[in-house]
């Protein structure tokens, strides 16, 4: 089976996490902000920065995905060094 | 007919015949420039050359043609959609399959089996009293029905009475049903190349020449062309192709993955589905039983399987007929979905004046693929959105008038 490493628990078979969808940034908010946050979601060929959930231990995080691949490039917590060196999404 | 079968039988001197002509050379420039060779492109192609006099097209696919989604989809056709605009769209979709191998002279083997759905949930069973009523109200054949009606209809199924996943009733749609998916697409593309529509397989749209508001030139593998019109049908890649023209849509991708079973004698003589098991069967004229569900749970854009969602397709269909245990399966694929947040197409115009979308069409365009054609062949020609296809507008999601079709649509197709 596909393995991600959660931050946390370290590398798992993908049905224990639970896929949350794309990082936003949350700074800005205007209605057209708004709009895309809702319906025009990201769907580069290439990586993108999302939200991921291990289910039985509850852990939020971060991977970094390549849509067009499936390769997992990187997984860390929000807040981490990986975090903050990372490009935004 | 069968005369006519013998003297053609017996004839000397067979010339052999193409039903898709080879790929001729790029024209310079031609009037309506059609992106991808899929159904849906293919379709809109046969009914501008057959009903508006358009014969100067060019339909640009970059693969073999409708090797895309169309060759990937388990072919189920209906209209049990919950809002009046989807149900009015696709109840047009089903009657033109009813008269499609007539109006094609080509045989798509359209069987209008009936559609069950059933429910193994309380909330399922509301749900189907929804869609019933709204079905009715726009005229196409729905009914709820108790388990009873559905050992009726499928003696087959396991009730499951007392279990884990019960069956409590089924939503009966008699308008439902299946065509042969290849046939609908080469049977638009004959016709449309004999009216004179250009096919030309292979070639790839790599970006746009834009001035203004206005679409110029369609750059491709093989050369650049000027176009009047252009339409885009590019099925998953729907996203990407917009992006390429400065248009941004809201579509995501996901695969969707299908398998089917050995053949087998035939016995299913409905569409059967699961709306809590997430799953659907269908027995091929091969007599294979087509296997579908929903999509991966996870944004991708690629055409790769994987194991776990096999074994939740055949887990759900051994618990609706646990007498499968010993089929074999016989091939698996998935294909790129173009999935919009409502679970319904977006039609018509774009932010570009000559420039016109058939996407978001995700895990249901296959029953559409007349409809739309048709329907988009009149809004190219005409220059106008026709009233049946306004509610689908890019636009209607800054409206915030979106057209929910998710219960509808996701387990279903
Ligand atoms: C597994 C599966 C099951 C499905 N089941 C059903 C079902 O039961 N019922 C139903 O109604 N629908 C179903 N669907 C959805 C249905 O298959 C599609 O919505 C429908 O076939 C879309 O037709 P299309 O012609 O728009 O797209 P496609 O058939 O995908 O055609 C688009 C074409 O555009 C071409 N293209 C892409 N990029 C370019 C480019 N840059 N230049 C030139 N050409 C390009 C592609 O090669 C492709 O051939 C299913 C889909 C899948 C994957």
């Amino acid at each position: 089976m596909k393995i991600m490493t959660c931050p946390v628990n370290g590398p798992r078979n993908i049905s224990e996490f639970q896929w949350l969808g794309p990082v936003h940034d949350t700074a800005e908010a205007t209605d057209a902000d708004l709009l895309n946050r809702l319906f025009f979601a990201p769907n580069p060929m290439g990586v993108l920065r999302e939200w991921w959930r291990h289910t039985p231990s509850n852990t939020v995080f971060i991977a970094e995905r390549d849509l067009t691949t499936d390769e997992i490039l990187r997984s860390y917590l929000k807040g981490s060094d990986a975090d903050r060196t990372a490009s935004p999404a | 007919m069968p005369l006519e079968l013998l003297k053609y039988g017996l004839r000397r001197g067979h010339k052999p015949f193409h039903d898709i002509p080879p790929t001729p050379d790029l024209r310079r420039s031609y009037d309506v420039v059609i992106i991808g060779g899929g159904g849906h492109g293919l379709a809109a192609a046969y009914y501008l050359s057959r009903y508006h006099g358009i014969t100067n097209v060019a339909v640009l696919e970059k693969g073999y043609l409708a090797g895309g989604n169309t060759a990937r989809n388990t072919t189920t056709v209906r209209s049990n959609y919950l809002t009046i605009p989807s149900i009015e769209f696709y109840r047009e979709g089903v009657s033109l399959f009813e008269n499609m191998s007539h109006e094609l002279g080509f045989n798509v083997m359209f069987s209008q089996r009936g559609q069950l759905t059933l429910a193994h949930s309380d909330g399922a069973m509301r749900s189907f009293r929804l869609r019933a009523e709204m079905g009715k109200h726009a005229g196409t054949r729905i009914e709820v029905v108790d388990a009873r009606g559905v050992q009726k209809i499928c003696p087959h199924v396991n009730m499951d009475f007392g279990g884990q996943h019960e069956v409590l009733g089924g939503l009966w749609h008699a308008d439902g049903g299946t065509a042969r998916h290849d046939a609908v697409a080469w049977g638009y593309a004959k016709r449309a190349a004999e009216n004179g529509v250009q096919i030309h397989q292979r070639t790839e749209v790599t970006g746009f020449g834009v001035s203004g508001d206005r679409v110029t030139e369609v750059r491709t593998n093989r050369g650049t062309i000027q176009a009047g019109q252009v339409l885009q049908a590019a099925g998953g890649m729907n996203g990407r192709i917009a992006e390429m023209a400065g248009i941004r849509l809201p579509i995501r991708c996901f695969p969707l993955q299908a398998m089917v079973t050995q053949p087998l004698k035939p016995f299913l003589d409905i569409l059967l589905s699961s709306s809590d098991l997430h799953t659907y069967l269908v027995q091929s004229s091969r007599g294979e039983i087509v296997i579908g569900g929903g999509t991966d749970p996870y944004q991708l854009a690629s055409t790769r399987s994987t194991l776990p969602q096999k074994e939740a397709l055949a887990t759900g269909a051994l618990q609706l007929m646990p007498f499968l245990h010993n089929v074999k399966l016989l091939r698996q694929w998935a294909g790129i979905t173009d999935i919009t947040p409502d679970f319904s197409p977006i039609m018509g115009a774009s932010p570009l004046q000559n420039y016109w979308l058939d996407a978001g069409w995700g895990t249901w365009g296959f029953k559409a693929t007349g409809v739309a054609g048709k329907r988009m062949a009149e809004t190219v020609a005409t220059a106008r959105v026709p009233d049946i296809l306004r509610p689908f507008a890019l636009d209607r999601f800054s409206r915030f008038e979106l057209l929910n079709e998710m219960g509808a649509t996701a387990a279903g197709h």
